[in-house]
C-alpha cells in the first residue's frame, strides 16, 4: 500500500563543483531555509515553552505584570496545588484506566480485523473498508449525547467503562487499518513457511506474523492511548464523579484560578511531548498509509 | 479434502475475524444514531419538533453556527497554506530537519483543551503576549474581552492553526514521500522553476493526500470546542459547545441531540460536496 520512500539516486548535476556565483547563490538559499525553519519552530515551540515556564512559576511571580519570559522563580508550587486539588488525582487514575482498558479492548477487537483485511480477500471487504471511513467521519457528539442515555438505562453511566467504550468505537477503526497496514508489510512466504514446517494458523500467527508486526502494533497502541488521553467531550459527557483528567479539568475550567489552568495546561501536555518524541519515526507511515 | 468440506460448512475465517469489531462498532456507532435521532425528535407524547424549534430560538444557537463556519472558512485555507509550506520547506533538507520536525508535529498529540489552557496563558489579560507589549511600551489589550469579538475569535484561530496544522503536516508529509522524484527532476532539468514545478509537478500529485488532509480536517474542525472554551467561555459559542453547554448546564439532552444532529448533518453535506468536487475535477482531467 504504501509506496516505498523515495530513492535516493546520485544526483550528476550536483557532484560536478558548482562555480563560485552559484554557491553564493546555494548558501544564501541554505540561510533562508534555516530562517524559515526557526521562524517555524518558533511558533510551534514557544508556547510550549510558556505554559510549560506558567506551570513552573510560582504564584507569586505568576501574579506579577509584566511575566517574566526567563525563568526567575521557578517553583512546584502551582503543579503541587493543582495535584492537591479535588478530583484532580483521581482524574490522573481515571485517564490512566481508560487509556490502558481503551488501548488493550482495541487491540483485542482491532487486530483480528486487521489481519483479516491484510489476509483475505472476501465478500464484504469494501463494504467493510467503507464503513470503517464512515464511522470515522462521525462527530463524537452524536454518540456522546445518546449514548449517556444509553448508559443511564444500563448502569454503566459515569464509570470508567463508560469511557473505555466510547474511546474503543472511536479508536477501533483507525486500529483496523493501521494494523491491516502492518500485517501487509509482514510477507506473506513466513508465514507459508511455517504452515510447511507443520504450525497451525494460530501457531504460524503467534510465532512469525506478531513478533514482525509488534512494532507496528505497538504505535497503534499508543496512537489508541493518547487519543483516550485527549478526548474531552465525551469523557465530560458520560461522567459526572468519576471523570478523566481532561473531563476534570474541562467541569472546573470556569471557576478556577488562572494558575490552576496553567498547570492544567502542562499536565495535558506533557504525555504529548513524549508521545511525539517516542513515535516520531511511525508518524509518517502511519499517516501515509492507512489514509489512502 | 475432509478439511476443506468442515471449513465450507462453518463461516469464513475472515468473516469470523472481523465479526467482533463489527458488532462492536455497529453497537456503539449505529445504536446510538438511533437514540440520538429519537431523543432528538420525541417528546412526552409522540413526535415533536419542540427541541428543533427551542434550539432555533436560543440566543446563542445562530451565533454558535457562524462562528463555526467562519472559523472552518477562514481556518482551513490558511491551515493548509502553511502546513504545505512546511512541508516544502523540509523537503529541501535543511540542517538540523530531525529537531524541527520533531516540533512541528509535537502539537499532534495535544488535546483541543490543552491547545486552549496553553494559548491562554499568552493571550490573558496579565499574559505573556500583554506582558510583551508592556515592555516594548505598548498599552496591554484585552484579547480575550467579550467586548472585542474580533480578537476573540483571532485568539481561537491562531490556537487552532497551532494546534491542527501538524496533522495537515504530516498527511502532506506523507504524500511527498509517496511522489517519485522522476517527475519533479526532470522538470528541473528542461528548466521548469521551483514555481511552475510546484503548481505543475507536485501539487497534482500531492492531490489525494491534500483531499483526504481536507475531508478529515473539515469533519474535525466541526467538532472545534474546547479551544474556545479555554480562551473564551461562552463568550465564543461554537456548535459542539453548545451541545457540551445544554447537556451539562442546562440539563437537556434533547436539545443537545438535535445540535448534535446538526453537526452531523454539517459534516455529512460537506464530506460530500467535497468528494462530489473531487470526482468532477478528476472526470474533467481524464477527458
Amino acid at each position: 500500500m504504501s509506496a516505498p520512500a523515495a530513492v535516493r539516486r546520485p544526483s550528476a548535476p550536483a557532484a560536478v563543483a558548482p562555480p563560485r556565483p552559484r554557491r553564493a547563490v546555494q548558501r544564501r538559499k541554505a540561510v533562508l531555509l534555516q530562517l524559515a525553519c526557526l521562524a517555524i519552530t518558533a511558533f510551534m515551540g514557544l508556547p510550549l515553552y510558556l505554559i510549560t515556564l506558567a506551570a513552573l512559576s510560582s504564584r507569586a511571580a505568576l501574579n506579577r505584570f509584566p511575566l517574566s519570559l526567563v525563568p526567575t522563580e521557578l517553583s512546584t508550587e502551582t503543579m503541587s496545588r493543582f495535584l492537591d486539588s479535588t478530583g484532580v488525582v483521581p482524574g490522573f487514575v481515571n485517564s490512566l484506566i481508560v487509556g490502558l482498558s481503551t488501548l488493550v479492548f482495541a487491540l483485542l477487537v482491532g487486530v483480528p480485523a486487521g489481519y483479516a483485511l491484510s489476509r483475505y480477500a472476501f465478500r464484504g471487504r469494501d463494504p467493510y473498508q467503507l464503513f470503517l471511513l464512515l464511522t470515522r467521519a462521525l462527530p463524537i457528539v452524536v454518540l456522546s449525547v445518546p449514548l449517556a442515555k444509553v448508559f443511564l438505562t444500563t448502569n454503566l453511566y459515569d464509570t470508567t467503562y463508560a469511557v473505555t467504550l466510547l474511546h474503543t468505537a472511536l479508536a477501533l477503526p483507525t486500529t483496523v487499518l493501521i494494523t491491516a497496514a502492518v500485517f501487509v508489510s509482514v510477507p506473506r512466504d513466513h508465514e507459508e513457511a511455517a504452515a510447511v514446517l507443520g504450525a497451525t494458523p494460530a501457531q504460524a500467527f503467534v510465532r512469525v506474523v506478531l513478533p514482525q508486526a509488534l512494532p507496528g502494533i505497538a504505535a497503534s497502541a499508543m496512537f489508541t492511548f493518547v487519543m483516550s488521553w485527549n478526548e474531552v467531550l465525551g469523557a465530560a459527557i458520560l461522567t459526572l464523579n468519576q471523570r478523566t483528567l481532561p473531563a476534570q479539568v474541562l467541569a472546573t475550567l470556569a471557576d478556577s484560578p488562572l494558575a490552576y489552568r496553567f498547570a492544567g495546561g502542562l499536565a495535558l501536555v506533557l504525555p504529548a511531548l513524549v508521545f511525539i518524541a517516542v513515535m516520531r519515526k511511525y508518524l509518517v507511515n502511519m499517516w501515509g498509509t492507512t489514509l489512502r | 479434502m475432509a478439511r476443506a468440506r468442515r471449513r465450507r460448512a462453518r463461516l469464513p475465517t475472515p468473516i469470523l475475524l472481523i465479526a467482533p469489531s463489527l458488532v462492536f462498532m455497529t453497537a456503539l456507532f449505529a445504536w446510538p444514531l438511533v437514540v440520538g435521532v429519537a431523543q432528538a425528535f420525541t417528546g412526552v407524547d409522540g413526535p415533536t419538533l419542540t427541541h428543533a424549534q427551542r434550539m432555533l430560538d436560543d440566543p446563542y444557537f445562530w451565533p454558535a453556527a457562524r462562528n463555526t463556519l467562519l472559523l472552518i472558512v477562514v481556518l482551513i485555507p490558511l491551515q493548509f497554506a502553511f502546513a504545505l509550506t512546511m512541508a516544502l520547506v523540509l523537503r529541501e533538507r535543511p540542517r538540523f530537519a530531525g529537531f524541527y520536525f520533531y516540533v512541528w508535529v509535537v502539537p499532534l498529540a495535544i488535546s483541543d483543551l490543552a491547545a486552549g489552557l496553553v494559548w491562554l496563558a499568552i493571550f490573558t489579560d496579565r499574559g505573556y503576549l500583554n506582558s510583551v507589549l508592556d515592555r516594548l511600551g505598548i498599552e496591554p489589550y484585552a484579547w480575550l474581552s467579550y467586548e472585542h469579538p474580533t480578537t476573540v475569535f483571532l485568539a481561537v484561530l491562531i490556537a487552532e492553526l497551532w494546534r491542527a496544522t501538524s496533522l495537515v503536516f504530516v498527511i502532506i508529509v506523507a504524500g511527498l514521500q509517496g511522489i517519485p522524484q522522476d517527475y519533479d527532476e526532470a522538470a528541473a532539468v528542461f528548466g521548469a522553476t521551483y514555481w511552475q514545478r510546484l503548481r505543475h509537478v507536485i501539487l497534482p500529485q500531492l492531490r489525494p493526500s491534500l483531499q483526504v488532509a481536507m475531508i478529515l480536517r473539515t469533519i474535525l474542525a466541526f467538532q472545534t470546542f474546547a479551544v474556545a472554551q479555554a480562551l473564551a467561555g461562552r463568550d465564543f459559542p461554537l456548535l459542539v459547545g453548545e451541545t457540551y453547554h445544554w447537556y451539562n448546564t442546562l440539563q437537556n439532552p434533547n436539545v443537545a441531540a438535535v445540535i448534535a444532529l446538526v453537526v452531523l448533518g454539517a459534516s455529512m453535506v460537506t464530506s460530500v460536496a467535497y468528494l462530489r468536487l473531487l470526482r468532477d475535477r478528476t472526470t474533467e482531467v481524464t477527458t
